[in-house]
């Protein structure tokens, strides 16, 4: 018990449009959840990061002149933080290493280092056999799940907007949000928005953001002498499922259905227990996707589920209270802020968009082309 | 359409199947052991991990499971608006690819489609799929 995990601190970078460079970003947000949490760089010697450079782990670790004992740069895309959430519980509780920094940075929006194609892999299939059809990455996989969702259930683009209409109304009250001063967003100004992959609206996108985050997690035990309230470690679970587009098991039954049962399993709670949601954004399709997956609708019904404002502030299923990755920000992995947010409801700090209910919390993270799921259940300890 | 050439990152089963392109003849994988199609080759059974797979010719059918209409090109090589689709083959594999020779309004998801090839400059050619007669 001593040794079951917690999270102690967290904390997000200089977001937006920085001008900063990746490894700037992460200090700054690695700096700032350590203070959080009332430690300093001598008390890490765990680490987890990806995305920097092919040595991550290495490479920060230098940069920040710790020596960890323990590291992961597990690459599953939107789902790594969830995973490294996982991986530091299990290092912690086997007595692998104390006190793991999770850290996250991209200055993609400032470097203008996003493509609309992807990156082509030399060595991987997909390019072989699929880059010559000029399919959108990550976009037009996404796309293609649209469309058979609306084809199977008969889902509406009106119901994929109202995703991106609640996210805008939580980063109204966000003031670290992209789209703070942006008021509010409408159903039809999603759908007058530029198509870019049918039936995908650009509104439909996550945005293209730099910024970092960071979480510091270490004993339960040692948890109770820091700084702030302790949020443990309560469940967790993946599943990998696909890398190409024609590799998909299912464009309408993912892989956060398998994950998130064993997440569930292993805090012992399920959906309906859940009082802070927080789900993958990328596109509006993907939050439908997650909310049947992890069952907090039947499956073909998420477009029901979803309007009449029940995922934005007021509603009976709030999501996503940050403003998620449409409208917060995404500097191309978004799985660390699902963290972050989730830990600022459970410890009240969560100002005007705090949840009058935050015992328990749920985050999902997705990766790739629907390729990678993890699912992370938190509580108040 | 793109003039991608042939990669030299390829694998020898890859290079195999887009010879066949050379003479419009559209393969697919049968494993021996337990008799499973699929598409991309590979050099084992994706279902039961046996090697011995071999190539056999696919009928050129297949529906379309679902398709995105792109509007924004991905790079310089490409010119929207052009369907993309996730195609599945009668042999029960799903296959990337476009839909071809019509509106694109009138593509919907389940259509009978029939398979179509576009020339690349080497001589290789693009699978494509056209809708069916019957759609």
């Amino acid at each position: 018990m001593s040794r079951d995990a917690a999270i102690v601190g967290v904390a997000e970078s200089d977001l937006g449009l920085t001008g900063a460079s990746i490894l700037t970003l992460q200090t700054q947000a690695t700096r700032a959840a350590l203070d959080d949490a009332g430690l300093t760089l001598r008390d890490v010697d765990g680490l987890c990061t990806n995305g920097l450079s092919r040595f991550s782990t290495t490479q920060l670790a230098e940069y920040l002149g710790i020596s960890p004992v323990w590291t992961d740069s597990t690459f599953a895309g939107g789902a790594s933080y969830e995973i490294f959430v996982a991986r530091a519980a299990e290092a912690i509780r086997s007595g692998l290493c104390t006190t793991v920094l999770i850290a996250y940075a991209s200055n993609q929006r400032s470097a203008r280092s996003r493509s609309l194609g992807g990156v082509a892999e030399p060595h991987a299939p997909g390019t072989w056999y699929e880059a010559p059809y000029g399919a959108l990455d990550p976009i037009s996989l996404y796309a293609m799940a649209a469309r058979r969702h609306m084809h199977e259930f008969g889902t509406t683009p009106q119901q994929l907007a109202e995703v991106a209409v609640a996210a805008r109304a939580w980063a109204l009250l966000n003031p670290k949000a992209f789209h703070h001063g942006s008021g509010p967003l409408t159903v039809d100004a999603v759908l007058a928005s530029p198509i870019v992959s049918s039936p995908l609206h650009a509104l439909d996108c996550c945005l293209v953001t730099d910024g970092g985050g960071a979480v510091v997690m270490t004993t339960l035990e040692r948890a109770g002498a820091l700084r702030r309230p302790a949020v443990r470690v309560l469940g967790y679970g993946e599943a990998t499922t696909n890398m190409s587009m024609s590799q998909i098991p299912d464009l309408t039954r993912t892989g956060a259905a398998d994950a998130s049962a064993r997440a569930f399993a292993m805090a012992g709670l399920g959906s309906a227990e859940m009082d802070v949601v927080q789900l993958y954004d990328s596109f509006t399709i993907t939050v439908l996707l997650t909310l049947e997956a992890l069952g907090f609708c039947a499956r073909g019904e998420s477009g029901a589920f979803a309007s009449g404002g029940r995922l934005g502030p007021g509603g009976d299923r709030p999501i996503n209270t940050s403003g998620g990755g449409l409208s917060y920000c995404h500097p191309g992995m978004f799985g660390i802020f699902l963290v972050i947010e989730a830990v600022r409801q459970l410890r009240g700090e969560a100002g005007a968009r705090q949840l009058p209910r935050a015992r328990t919390a749920v985050c999902h993270g997705t990766g790739g082309i629907l390729s990678t799921h993890a699912t992370v259940i938190l509580g108040r300890a | 359409m793109t003039t991608t050439s042939a990669r030299p990152e390829m694998d020898a089963v890859a290079r195999e199947w887009w010879d066949a392109t050379r003479e419009k003849r559209l393969l697919v994988q049968r494993c021996r052991g337990c008799g499973e199609h699929q598409f991309y080759p590979r050099s084992i059974c994706r279902a039961c991990g046996d090697p011995d797979v071999s190539f056999v010719a696919a009928s050129g059918r297949g529906s379309v499971y679902s398709f995105t209409v792109v509007h924004r090109a991905p790079s310089a090589d490409f010119v929207p608006p052009y369907a993309v689709a996730l195609v599945r083959l009668a042999e029960g594999p799903l296959m990337l690819t476009r839909i071809v020779e019509t509106d694109l309004v009138a593509i919907a998801c389940d259509q009978a489609v029939d398979v179509r090839w576009l020339p690349l400059e080497d001589g290789r050619h693009l699978p494509v799929f056209a809708l069916g007669k019957g759609s």
